[in-house]
C-alpha cells in the first residue's frame, strides 16, 4: 500500500513538472515584451534593457525555467509584472471566494446530479426518468456562459430574486454556485442513475430485498454506497473543469475570484501569474486524482489498487 | 441503414437530427438564406442615440451594436460554429483515435510514454491552455479549430486505448497473431472495425465540446476575429449589453444549447445502438 | 441636441475650475466618511510604480511632489516647494522646501528625501515605468545604465533647498516635478518593505493608508498632520474593490456608496442618461484623451502620403460616436481641445468617401489594397474597429481586424514589419500631464520611432522634431504665449503628413451621491483622475 501511495505521490510530481513546463514553455513563445510592458511608454530603450536583465528575461529558456523550479521549490512564485505583488499573496487573497464558489458549485452538483440520478433510477423508464434525463441533457449541452447570463437575466434582472452579482454574502454566492452546479450536476445523474440500475440487478440487492429489509433501507445503506463509487473519481477530475468554469463564471457574475485574476493576467501577460494560477490549478487537479484513487478501494474494497 | 432507422424512431433524436440539417443547409446556403449580408452595418439598424433595435421588421431577430441584422449573422454563424466544431472535432478524433491506438497497440515504452503524455494533458486546465494557445498564434478560424482539437482529444485516446487493450486480450486476435497475421493486418483488419463503432459515437459527441469551446473562446475574446459572425462572438460581442438588449444574448445562446444538445442526443443514441457492451442493457 | 447638452457640461466644468482658483471652498465642511468603489484590484501604492488610472489620483492623496495642479485645473502651483528659481540660461531650477513637513511616520521632509527619491525612480533596480521623465537631468544615462548610484545633476544645497540642473532648457520640467513619479517617498519605510512598499505606502499626503485587504478593501484616514491647513475634509475613505459596476451603481442610489469610481458602464450608459434619478448625480467632464488610428508610414501603401489621407478622410467619426453613445465628441487633430495650444479653427480632413477614392486612384490604388488593423479585445474596441473597417471597405481598403490581448497588441505596434493600422482604444494617449509636449515626444517624435516605441505610426518628421526641441526650451514665464503658439502649429503640421486618423475625445463620467459636496470640477479633475479626494467633502 505504501509503495503504491509513494509512487503515486512521485508520478504526481512529474505531471505537475510537465505542466509548469508546458506552460512557461508557451509563455515564452508569447510575442509580447513584458520589459516592455513594465517599462511604461516612455522608457527609453536602456531603461527596458535594464528591466529585461533584471527580471532575468535575457536568459535562454532553460535557465529561466530553472531558475522558476528553484523557486518553486522553496514556495515562492515570484512577483506580479504588473502588481509587483508577490503571486502566492495574489492567488492568496483570490483563492477564498473562488474556493467558496467551488465548494458550493460542486456541492450543489452532487446534491443535484445524486438525488436525480437516484429518482431517475428508481422510476426507471416513467416519464419522471425521461424528463429528468433530458433536462440533465441540456444542462451539459449548454455552455456556462449562455447559462450564466440566462440566469442572471430572469432571477437577477427580471425577478430580483438574487444580488446582481459581486462578492459579499450567502446571497451573492447562491446564483453563481446554483450556475455551476446545475450545468455540472447533468454528468453526475446520468452517472449514478446507470450505476444504480447496475447495482439494483445484482444478487446481494435481491438477497437484502428477500430478507425483508425495507425499500429505503436497501436503497439506502446498500444501492447507494455502492453506486456512488464510480462518482468519486469523477469529483477529481472536475475540478479541472470547474477551473476552466470559474473564468467564465467569475467573469459574468463579478467574483473576485482566481478565474477573474487568471483572465486579468492574461490580458496584460503578466506571466507569473499565469504560471502561478497554471501550477495551483494543475496541482488542484493532481490532488483530485490522487485522493480519488485513495479513496476508492477504502470505499470499495472489491477494486485491486495493484492493478492500477 | 438500420442503426439510422433505429434512431429515427426515437422522438427526441429525430427532432435533433432534423435541427442539425436544417443549421447545416442553412450554412451551407448562408447568401441566399440570410436576408441581408451579415457585415452590412445600417444606419437606419441603431436608433439615434445609437441603440440596437428590438427584434422587428425589416429585422426580424434586432439589430446588434453596430447595426447588423441579427438574423443574417445568426445564419452566416452557423457557418462558422459548424465548421469549427466539425473540423476541431475531426482532427481531435484523429489525434485520439492515433495516440490511443498507437498507445494500445505497441505498448512498451513507446506506448507508456504516450499515456503519460495523455496524463499530463489531463492535468491541464483545459480552458487556460486553449486560452493561453490562441493568445500565442493569432487567432483565425483555422487556428481556432487547431486549438480546441490539442486540447479535446486527450480523453479520446484514453478511451481508444482501453478498448484497444482490451480488444487485443481477445481471443480473435491472439489467434490471428499465432496464424502469422503482420501487426499491421491485424491493427486494420481486426482492431480499427472494431473500434469504428466507439470512434463514431465520440465523433458525434465530440462536436458538442467542440461547438462549446469555440463558443467560450470567441465568448473570452481570443476565438473567432471580427466580423466574422460566430454563434460565440455574437454574443461576446453584446455581453455587457445583455439586461438592455437581451436578444442580442438569447438567440444565439438558445441555437448554440440547441445544436449541442442536438449533437449529445444523438451521439448518445449512437452509442446505445452501437455499442456493444451496452447490447440488451437498457 | 446631445452634443449642446454636452459642451454646455464642459463649459460649466471650465466655469466652476476658475472659481475654485484659490483653492478654498467656504462651504465645505470637514468630518464623515465616504465610500468608494472600484472593479479591479487596486495594483500598487508605490509613487514611482503606479501608473493606471485608478491608483494615479490615490497616490496623489498619499504622497506629494514639489508642484501640484490647482484643484479641478491644469494650472500648475507649488506644493512641497514653497518657492523655486529658475536659471538665467533655463537649466538649474532651485527649489526651496516647506519646513515641518512630516512624513505619516512623524519624521520631517528634508531636501535629501528628494534627491533620494527622483534617484529611486530613475534606478534601474525599482524598474519604474516613469523613469524617462526625468532623462532631461544631468547624470541621466548614467543612472539609467546602472553605472552611477546617484544622479549628478542633483544637488543638496540644505536641508530644505535642492538644486536640479538639466542638460537643456526644458519647459516641461516643473510639470514633470507635479507627477507622481517624483513624489517624495521617506528612505526607512523604502528600505523597510522593499519590493512591498506598494502595499505599505508611508508619505506626506492628505490622507495615510489605514488597512489594505487585498481583493476587498482599501481604508484611507485623514492625515491630521497634513502640511495644507483645513485639509483634507474626510475624516476616511473607504475604496471596495471587486464591485461590479452595474452594482455599485444601484448601492449608490441607495445611498450605500458615494462615488461610483469606473463610472457608467457603457451598456447601461443610455438608459442611465435618460433616467431622471440620475441626471442630477452625473458630473460629465473632459478628458485629456484622444482616440486615434495609426497609420505605420514605413510600410507600404502607407508610405504614400495620399493613402494616409485618403484613409483620414473615408472614415465617418460621427457614426462611431454614435456607436458609443455618444460618449466622446470627434476629433480631428491630436490634441484633446481642453490641452493647451488645441487649434479650434483647424478643421481637418472633412468626411469626404469620393474625395477619398479619387486620392487613392492618384496613388494608384483604385483597386484598393489589403491590409490589416490591430485592435484590443475588449468592448467597444473591437466593435469601433468593425466600424472603421467598414467606412474603409467602401472606398476600397479591404482590413483585416486583428483583435487581441492588449499587451500583445503594444508588442506589434511598437514593430517596423507589423501592424499596419493600430486602433488606439484602451490603450489610447491620456496625458501624463497636461502639456502639449506630452503628446509628442512618446508618440510622434522621432525618438519613439523605435521598434518596441510607442509612436505606432513610426512617423518621423526631423523639422518637426526640431520645432518641438525649440518650444520645449521655452522655459520662461514670458515665452509661455509663444511656446504655445509653436506647438499648435507642430500638431497641424503633423496632420499635414497625416500619420494618425484622430478618431475622438472620451468625455468623462463621474456618478457621485448626493450628499457629496464640493465643486464639479472635483469630480472630473483633469489632473487627479478621476477625483481630487482631497478637497471634497460631504454636505
Amino acid at each position: 500500500m505504501l509503495a503504491f501511495i509513494s509512487r503515486r505521490i512521485g508520478y504526481s510530481l512529474l505531471i505537475l513538472l510537465g505542466v509548469t513546463f508546458i506552460t512557461y514553455l508557451l509563455l515564452f513563445m508569447l510575442p509580447a515584451d513584458p520589459a516592455r510592458q513594465i517599462a511604461g511608454r516612455s522608457a527609453t530603450p536602456e531603461v527596458v534593457a535594464g528591466i529585461r536583465m533584471q527580471l532575468g528575461l535575457d536568459l535562454p529558456f532553460y535557465q529561466q525555467y530553472a531558475n522558476y523550479l528553484g523557486n518553486l521549490v522553496q514556495g515562492d512564485l515570484g512577483r506580479s509584472y504588473i502588481q509587483r505583488s508577490p503571486v502566492t499573496e495574489l492567488i492568496g487573497a483570490r483563492l477564498r471566494p473562488s474556493l467558496e464558489l467551488m465548494a458550493a458549485g460542486i456541492g450543489f452538483e452532487l446534491l443535484i446530479g445524486i438525488s436525480l440520478g437516484v429518482i431517475a433510477a428508481l422510476r426507471r423508464d416513467s416519464w419522471a426518468d425521461k424528463a429528468l434525463m433530458a433536462l440533465s441533457f441540456i444542462g451539459v449541452s449548454a455552455p456556462q456562459f449562455i447559462a450564466a447570463m440566462l440566469f442572471l437575466y430572469f432571477f437577477a434582472v427580471q425577478l430580483d430574486w438574487f444580488p446582481m452579482g459581486g462578492y459579499g454574502g450567502f446571497e451573492h454566492l447562491l446564483l453563481p454556485a446554483l450556475t455551476l452546479g446545475i450545468l455540472g450536476s447533468g454528468w453526475y445523474s446520468r452517472m449514478v442513475r446507470s450505476s444504480m440500475i447496475e447495482v439494483l440487478h445484482q444478487d446481494f440487492i435481491r438477497t437484502a430485498r428477500a430478507k425483508g429489509l425495507s425499500r429505503v433501507r436497501v436503497v439506502l445503506r446498500h444501492v447507494l454506497p455502492n453506486a456512488i463509487v464510480p462518482v468519486i473519481p469523477m469529483i477529481g477530475i472536475d475540478i479541472g473543469i470547474f477551473m476552466g468554469g470559474l473564468v467564465v463564471v467569475e467573469s459574468v457574475f463579478g467574483w473576485p475570484g482566481i478565474g477573474q485574476l487568471t483572465w486579468q493576467a492574461i490580458q496584460q501577460v503578466d506571466i507569473p501569474v499565469i504560471v502561478g494560477v497554471t501550477t495551483v490549478s494543475a496541482v488542484a487537479i493532481v490532488l483530485g486524482n490522487l485522493v480519488a484513487d485513495l479513496v476508492i478501494p477504502w470505499v470499495d474494497p472489491r477494486i485491486d489498487i495493484k492493478k492500477h | 441503414m438500420k442503426v439510422l432507422r433505429a434512431l429515427v424512431r426515437r422522438p427526441a433524436v429525430a427532432l435533433s437530427l432534423l435541427y442539425i440539417v436544417i443549421v447545416v443547409l442553412l450554412a451551407l446556403f448562408a447568401p441566399w438564406m440570410s436576408p441581408y449580408d451579415p457585415s452590412e452595418q445600417f444606419v437606419e439598424g441603431l436608433s439615434l442615440e445609437g441603440a440596437p433595435l428590438p427584434p422587428d421588421t425589416p429585422y426580424l431577430l434586432g439589430t446588434d451594436l453596430l447595426g447588423r441584422d441579427l438574423l443574417s449573422r445568426l445564419i452566416y454563424g452557423a457557418r462558422t460554429s459548424l465548421f469549427i466544431g466539425l473540423l476541431a472535432n475531426g482532427l481531435a478524433v484523429l489525434i485520439g483515435t492515433l495516440v490511443g491506438l498507437s498507445a494500445g497497440f505497441l505498448r512498451g515504452w513507446v506506448g507508456s510514454t504516450l499515456m503519460r503524455f495523455t496524463d499530463l494533458m489531463m492535468a491541464f486546465p483545459a480552458l487556460l491552455l486553449a486560452i493561453a494557445l490562441s493568445a500565442i498564434f493569432q487567432p483565425s478560424v483555422w487556428i481556432v479549430a487547431l486549438v480546441i482539437a490539442m486540447v479535446n482529444w486527450v480523453q479520446i485516446a484514453r478511451v481508444i486505448y482501453s478498448e484497444t487493450i482490451a480488444l487485443s486480450a481477445r481471443d480473435f486476435v491472439a489467434v490471428e497473431r499465432t496464424l502469422g497475421a503482420s501487426s499491421l493486418r491485424i491493427l486494420f483488419s481486426h482492431l480499427l472495425p472494431h473500434l469504428l463503432p466507439t470512434i463514431l459515437v465520440w465523433a458525434t459527441l465530440g462536436i458538442s465540446t467542440t461547438v462549446l469551446l469555440e463558443a467560450t473562446l470567441s465568448y473570452l475574446g481570443v476565438g473567432v476575429q471580427p466580423p466574422t459572425p460566430s454563434w460565440g462572438n455574437i454574443i461576446f460581442e453584446s455581453q455587457t449589453y445583455f439586461t438592455s438588449a437581451p436578444w442580442l444574448v438569447f438567440f444565439p445562446g438558445i441555437a448554440i444549447v440547441l445544436l449541442s444538445l442536438a449533437f449529445n442526443l444523438v451521439g448518445d443514441a449512437l452509442r446505445d445502438e452501437l455499442d456493444p457492451t451496452l447490447q440488451g442493457r437498457s | 441636441m446631445n452634443r449642446k447638452a454636452l459642451s454646455l457640461a464642459i463649459a460649466a466644468t471650465l466655469f466652476a475650475g476658475n472659481l475654485l482658483a484659490d483653492d478654498f471652498d467656504p462651504n465645505a465642511k470637514d468630518g464623515g466618511a465616504a465610500v468608494i468603489t472600484y472593479q479591479n484590484d487596486v495594483a500598487t501604492l508605490d509613487p514611482a510604480i503606479g501608473y493606471d488610472w485608478q491608483n494615479w489620483s490615490m497616490i496623489k492623496s498619499l504622497f506629494d511632489g514639489l508642484m501640484d495642479y490647482k484643484p479641478g485645473t491644469t494650472e500648475l502651483t507649488k506644493n512641497l516647494a514653497s518657492d523655486y528659481s529658475i536659471s538665467e540660461d533655463g537649466t538649474v531650477y532651485t527649489f526651496t522646501l516647506k519646513k515641518g513637513v512630516k512624513f505619516h511616520n512623524g519624521r520631517e521632509l528634508k531636501a535629501s528625501d528628494v534627491k533620494y527619491s527622483l534617484e529611486r525612480t530613475v534606478n534601474p533596480k525599482t524598474q519604474s515605468p516613469g523613469a524617462g521623465f526625468f532623462s532631461s537631468i544631468v547624470g541621466y544615462e548614467d543612472m539609467a545604465a546602472s553605472k552611477a548610484e546617484q544622479l549628478a545633476g542633483i544637488e543638496v544645497v540644505d536641508d530644505y533647498t535642492v538644486r536640479i540642473t538639466l542638460k537643456s532648457a526644458n519647459a516641461t520640467f516643473l510639470q514633470v516635478m507635479a507627477i507622481n513619479f517624483s513624489f517624495v517617498v521617506p528612505k526607512e519605510e523604502v528600505e523597510k518593505w522593499g519590493a512591498d512598499f506598494g502595499k505599505h505606502p508611508v508619505g506626506t499626503g492628505a490622507y495615510s493608508l489605514a488597512e489594505w485587504k487585498l481583493g476587498q478593501q482599501i481604508l484611507f484616514k485623514k492625515n491630521p498632520d497634513y502640511f495644507k491647513a483645513g485639509l483634507p475634509h474626510l475624516d476616511s475613505i473607504a475604496f471596495e474593490v471587486g464591485q461590479d459596476p452595474m452594482v455599485a451603481l444601484l448601492r449608490l442610489q441607495k445611498g450605500e456608496v458615494d462615488i461610483a469610481g469606473d463610472g457608467v458602464p457603457p451598456a447601461k450608459f443610455l438608459e442611465f442618461k435618460n433616467d431622471p434619478k440620475f441626471k442630477s448625480l452625473v458630473v460629465t467632464g473632459d478628458q485629456l484623451q484622444t482616440g486615434y488610428l495609426t497609420l505605420k508610414t514605413t510600410l507600404p501603401p502607407f508610405d504614400n502620403l495620399k493613402v494616409r489621407q485618403a484613409v483620414n478622410m473615408a472614415i465617418s467619426k460621427d457614426r462611431i460616436v454614435r456607436i458609443i453613445n455618444g460618449r466622446a465628441v470627434p476629433a480631428n487633430q491630436p490634441l484633446p481641445p481642453a490641452m493647451p495650444g488645441y487649434d479650434k479653427d483647424y478643421k481637418g480632413y472633412a468626411y469626404d468617401v469620393e474625395g477619398a477614392k479619387k486620392l487613392l486612384a492618384e496613388a494608384g490604388f483604385d483597386k484598393g489594397f489589403d491590409t490589416e488593423m490591430y485592435v484590443m479585445n475588449t468592448d467597444p474596441q473591437p466593435r469601433i474597429a468593425q466600424a472603421i473597417q467598414q467606412d474603409l471597405a467602401k472606398v476600397g481598403v479591404r482590413v483585416k481586424i486583428k483583435s487581441l490581448a492588449q499587451a500583445n497588441v503594444i508588442a506589434a505596434g511598437g514593430s517596423k514589419d507589423q501592424a499596419p493600422m493600430v486602433w488606439s482604444g484602451g490603450m489610447a494617449w491620456i496625458a501624463d500631464f497636461p502639456d502639449p509636449s506630452n503628446f509628442y515626444g512618446p508618440i510622434l517624435g522621432c525618438d519613439s520611432a523605435v521598434d518596441g516605441g510607442w509612436n505606432w505610426a513610426l512617423y518621423c518628421n526631423k523639422s518637426l522634431d526640431a520645432l518641438a526641441a525649440k518650444a520645449d526650451s521655452m522655459a520662461k514665464p514670458e515665452q509661455q504665449a509663444e511656446r504655445t503658439a509653436l506647438w499648435k502649429k507642430i500638431f497641424i503640421d503633423v496632420m499635414a503628413d497625416a500619420p494618425w486618423v484622430p478618431i475622438f475625445n472620451e468625455q468623462r463620467f463621474t456618478v457621485r451621491s448626493s450628499r457629496m459636496g464640493g465643486s464639479d470640477a472635483l469630480y472630473v479633475d483633469p489632473v487627479h483622475i478621476p477625483v481630487n479626494y482631497n478637497y471634497i467633502y460631504l454636505k
